[in-house]
C-alpha cells in the first residue's frame, strides 16, 4: 500500500504544483477597475509565424494597458472540433484565426459576430472586396454579414526543379504568360525521361486543390436554383482539370504515381532527388522547399496554369469575433492593429501566404524575386471566391463524398462518369438535410 | 544452437520495440536538409541540437510536462480508488443489478466521444472547473473509469474466494479479510490499471483541447500539435525533439512501477 500511498501523495503535489502555475478561469470578464482581458486563439505554426504573432501581441499590450490580450495557439487539424465545444458552452476565444471555408457554418448557427458595422474604414478600403466576398456569408435568418477579416490567402503554383525545366527548353511560364494546360501536359510530358517524371499530384487531400483549379475552366461544382436550393453539378466545367489531372497520371504517365496518396509536402524528399520536375502546391510550401532543399538545389516559382482563365478559388485566413465576446469593441480594434498593411506584410512573410491588404503586398519583400514572392504575389490576382465557400453543408460533402471519391478517381479505381454521379447524388443527399 | 536462435529473436525485439524512440532522436538531432533525404540515415552527418532550441524557446515544454504529470497522476490515483471497491462488489455480488451494471459499463464504451464532450463541456462548465486542471483531472477520471472497473473486476475475480472463506473461518472480518488476503493479491491488478489510467489521461488529447484555454494550464499534448500545421505539414525537428523529451516522465513513471508489477505478480503466484 506504500507505493499508493506515494502516488497518491505525489498527484495532489503535482496537481497543486500544476494549478498553482496555471491560473484557470477562462472568463475574460473584468473588474470595473481592471484591464479588460480578451483571449485571442491563433493557428501560427511556422516558427516565424509564431514569432510574428508574439510580437505583435506584445507591442499591442504594452500599447493598450487597459486592453490585454492573452495568445493562446491553437492547431489547424482540431480547431473546429474546439470551437464546436467552446461555442456551444460559451466560452469561445474572443479573437478566432480560421479559414473562410469553416465559417459559413459557424456563421449560420449564430457562433460569430456580424463585423460589418465595426470594421475601421481604414481596414477595411485596405483589403479588396474580393477578399471581403470569402468571408460574407449568411448569418442563419436570411441576412449577409461579414463574419471575419480575410488577411492571408493561398494561391496554387508550381515548384519547379530549375535544372530540369531549363533542360528540357520548354517556354519558362510567367506571372503574366503562364501555361496554358495543353502547355503544362506537353511540359510535362516533354520533362519526363528515364527515371524522372514531368510532374507530381500529392492528393492525400484532392479537394480544395480540385476545386480551386477548377474555376480554371469555370467549374464551379455548387449551382443554386431559382428555388434558392443548392445542388452539386459536375458537368464539362468542372471535368476538365479532373480529367487533365488523370490523364497526366494513365494516359501521358507524365505524373509520378507515387506522389498520389501522399500528402502536401510528402514528395518532397523525391523533388529534391530529382525523380519528377514540377510540384503544383499552395504558395505556402515554397518555406519547406526554402528550408529543407540540399545546397546547390536550383528552383523556381512558377504560375499555376490558365484553362479559359488564370482564375483560382481564394480560401483566406481570417480572423473572427465569437458573438458571445464580452468585448467585441475591444477585439475589433486589437484586430485593427493586428491587421494593418505592415503587420499583415510580417504575417504574410511569417507564413509564405499572399496578404489581403493592398498595403502589404506593395512591400518589397512581398515583390522580391527571391524565393519567388515575386509570382506568388502576382498569382493573388486571380484568386476569386471560391463557389463553395458560400455552401453550408460543405465540409461534410468534402469529407464523407468528394475526398473518397476524388481519391478513388485519381488512383483510377473508377471512371469519371462513376465519380461525377457519386459526387452529385450522393452529394445532393448531404446538401438536402443542410437545406430544410 | 538453440540459446543463440532465443537471443537474436530476444535482440530483434528489444529493436523493433526500440524502433520510434532511435527514429525520434534520430530526427531530433538532424538538419531540415537532412530530414528531407529522399534515403534516410539512422546515425545524424553533422548532429544539431537546433531542433532542442526550437521547440523548448518556442513552447513551455517543461511546465506543460509537469502539469501533465499532475493530472496523470491524479486521475489515475482517483481512479483506481473509486473503482476497485466497485470492482469488488462488482465480482463477488452477482444479481440482477450486478449484471445490469456490468452492461452498462460496457456499453458505455461504445459511445463515439462527440457525444459526451458537449453535456460534459457544459457541467464542467456550470461547476466553474472548465480552464483548470482538477476539471481536466475530472473527466479523465470519468473517461477510464468504465474500463478500469472492467480490468479490475476481472482481477478480483481470479482471487477465489475460498481465501476468504477460510479467512472468515479463521475468525476475520469481512474487512480484514480483504485487507488482508485479497488486497495483496490484487496488487498486480491495481498496478496495471494504475498504468492503463495514467496513460490514458497522459496521452489523451481531445478533452484537454476543448477543455483547457489558457496557455498557463495547457498540457502536453496540447503543446506538442503546435508543431504540425494544415494538411498534415508538420515541423519535425522541433517536433521530434518535443516528443522525445515528452516520453522522459512517462519512462520514469514506468520504470518506478514496473517493479512493483514484477513483485505482484510474484507474490499473487505464491499465494494462489
Amino acid at each position: 500500500m506504500r507505493i499508493t500511498s506515494a502516488l497518491a501523495a505525489a498527484a495532489i503535489v503535482a496537481l497543486t504544483a500544476a494549478c498553482g502555475s496555471g491560473g484557470g478561469g477562462g472568463s475574460s470578464s473584468s473588474a470595473p477597475n481592471e484591464p479588460v482581458k480578451i483571449n485571442f486563439l491563433s493557428l501560427a505554426w511556422q516558427k516565424e509565424s509564431i514569432a510574428a504573432n508574439k510580437q505583435l501581441v506584445d507591442e499591442w499590450n504594452k500599447a493598450n494597458p487597459n486592453i490585454q490580450v492573452t495568445y493562446v495557439q491553437g492547431s489547424w487539424d482540431n480547431v473546429n472540433d474546439q470551437l464546436v465545444t467552446q461555442f456551444a458552452g460559451g466560452t469561445a476565444p474572443d479573437v478566432i484565426h480560421n479559414d473562410s471555408p469553416a465559417l459559413s457554418g459557424f456563421a449560420t448557427d449564430g457562433y460569430l459576430l456580424d463585423l460589418k458595422d465595426k470594421l475601421p474604414a481604414e481596414l477595411k478600403s485596405d483589403i479588396p472586396q474580393a477578399a471581403w466576398d470569402t468571408v460574407t456569408f449568411d448569418g442563419g435568418k436570411g441576412e449577409q454579414g461579414v463574419y471575419g477579416v480575410p488577411f492571408l490567402q493561398e494561391s496554387q503554383v508550381i515548384i519547379a526543379n530549375k535544372k530540369l525545366l531549363e533542360a528540357s527548353k520548354v517556354r519558362i511560364p510567367t506571372a503574366d504568360n503562364p501555361w496554358t494546360w495543353e502547355e503544362f501536359s506537353e511540359a510535362a510530358k516533354t520533362m519526363t525521361k528515364g527515371d524522372t517524371f514531368g510532374v507530381a499530384w500529392p492528393m492525400k487531400s484532392p479537394v480544395n486543390k480540385t476545386l480551386n483549379l477548377a474555376l480554371n475552366f469555370g467549374g464551379t461544382f455548387f449551382q443554386t436554383g431559382a428555388d434558392g436550393k443548392t445542388t452539386v453539378k459536375v458537368g464539362p466545367e468542372e471535368r476538365e482539370v479532373l480529367q487533365r489531372i488523370h490523364d497526366q497520371l494513365y494516359k501521358d504517365k507524365s505524373a509520378d504515381p507515387a506522389a498520389l496518396g501522399q500528402g502536401t509536402a510528402d514528395p518532397l524528399p523525391a523533388f529534391y532527388k530529382g525523380k519528377f520536375a514540377l510540384l503544383p502546391a499552395g504558395v505556402f510550401l515554397r518555406q519547406q522547399v526554402a528550408e529543407q532543399a540540399p545546397d546547390g538545389f536550383e528552383w523556381v516559382t512558377l504560375p499555376g496554369p490558365k484553362g479559359t482563365s488564370a482564375q483560382q478559388g481564394a480560401v483566406s485566413q481570417t480572423l473572427s469575433i465569437a458573438q458571445d465576446s464580452k468585448h467585441p469593441d475591444e477585439a475589433m480594434k486589437f484586430i485593427a492593429f493586428f491587421l494593418n498593411g505592415p503587420n499583415q506584410a510580417k504575417l504574410a512573410k511569417g507564413d509564405w501566404l499572399l496578404p489581403t491588404s493592398q498595403s502589404a503586398a506593395a512591400d518589397p519583400a512581398m515583390t522580391t524575386q527571391e524565393n519567388g514572392w515575386d509570382v506568388a504575389t502576382a498569382s493573388a490576382k486571380n484568386l476569386v471566391v471560391a463557389p463553395f465557400l458560400k455552401v453550408n453543408g460543405f465540409d461534410e460533402w468534402k469529407s464523407k463524398v468528394a475526398t473518397p471519391v476524388l481519391q478513388e478517381f485519381y488512383a483510377n479505381k473508377i471512371t469519371i462518369d462513376e465519380a461525377a454521379k457519386r459526387l452529385v447524388d450522393e452529394g445532393n443527399k448531404v446538401l438536402e438535410r443542410y437545406q430544410r | 544452437m538453440r540459446r543463440a536462435s532465443q537471443y537474436a529473436a530476444l535482440a530483434a525485439y528489444i529493436v523493433f520495440l526500440a524502433f520510434p524512440l532511435v527514429w525520434l532522436l534520430s530526427t531530433a538531432l538532424k538538419t531540415p536538409q537532412e530530414m528531407a533525404l529522399a534515403d534516410p540515415t539512422w546515425i545524424p552527418r553533422e548532429p544539431t541540437l537546433a531542433n532542442f532550441t526550437d521547440a523548448f524557446g518556442e513552447q513551455d515544454l517543461v511546465g506543460a510536462a509537469v502539469r501533465s504529470l499532475g493530472v496523470a497522476l491524479a486521475s489515475s490515483v482517483i481512479t483506481v480508488l473509486i473503482s476497485l471497491p466497485a470492482a469488488y462488489a462488482m465480482a463477488r455480488y452477482r444479481g440482477l443489478v450486478n449484471k445490469v451494471a456490468i452492461g452498462w459499463v460496457l456499453v458505455s464504451q461504445v459511445f463515439p466521444f462527440i457525444l459526451i464532450i458537449i453535456p460534459l463541456f457544459m457541467i464542467l462548465r456550470d461547476l466553474e472547473l472548465v480552464n483548470t486542471l482538477p476539471g481536466l483531472a475530472v473527466v479523465h477520471v470519468t473517461f477510464t473509469l468504465p474500463f478500469a472497473l472492467w480490468m479490475l473486476q476481472g482481477y478480483v475475480r481470479a482471487v477465489p474466494v475460498e481465501l476468504e472463506e477460510a479467512a472468515a473461518v479463521d475468525g476475520a472480518t469481512r474487512l480484514r479479510s480483504i485487507v488482508k488476503v485479497v488486497a495483496p493479491l490484487l496488487a498486480p491488478g491495481v498496478v496495471a490499471t494504475l498504468l492503463f489510467a495514467f496513460i490514458s489521461s497522459w496521452n489523451e488529447f481531445m478533452f484537454a483541447l476543448v477543455i483547457l484555454q489558457n496557455p498557463d494550464v495547457m498540457t502536453l499534448p496540447l503543446t506538442l500539435v503546435r508543431f504540425t500545421g494544415p494538411e498534415g505539414v508538420a515541423r519535425l525537428g522541433p517536433l521530434a525533439a518535443a516528443s522525445l523529451m515528452a516520453t522522459i516522465p512517462s519512462l520514469i513513471f514506468f520504470a518506478i512501477i514496473q517493479r512493483r508489477l514484477k513483485s505482484g505478480l510474484m507474490a499473487g503466484a505464491v499465494k494462489g
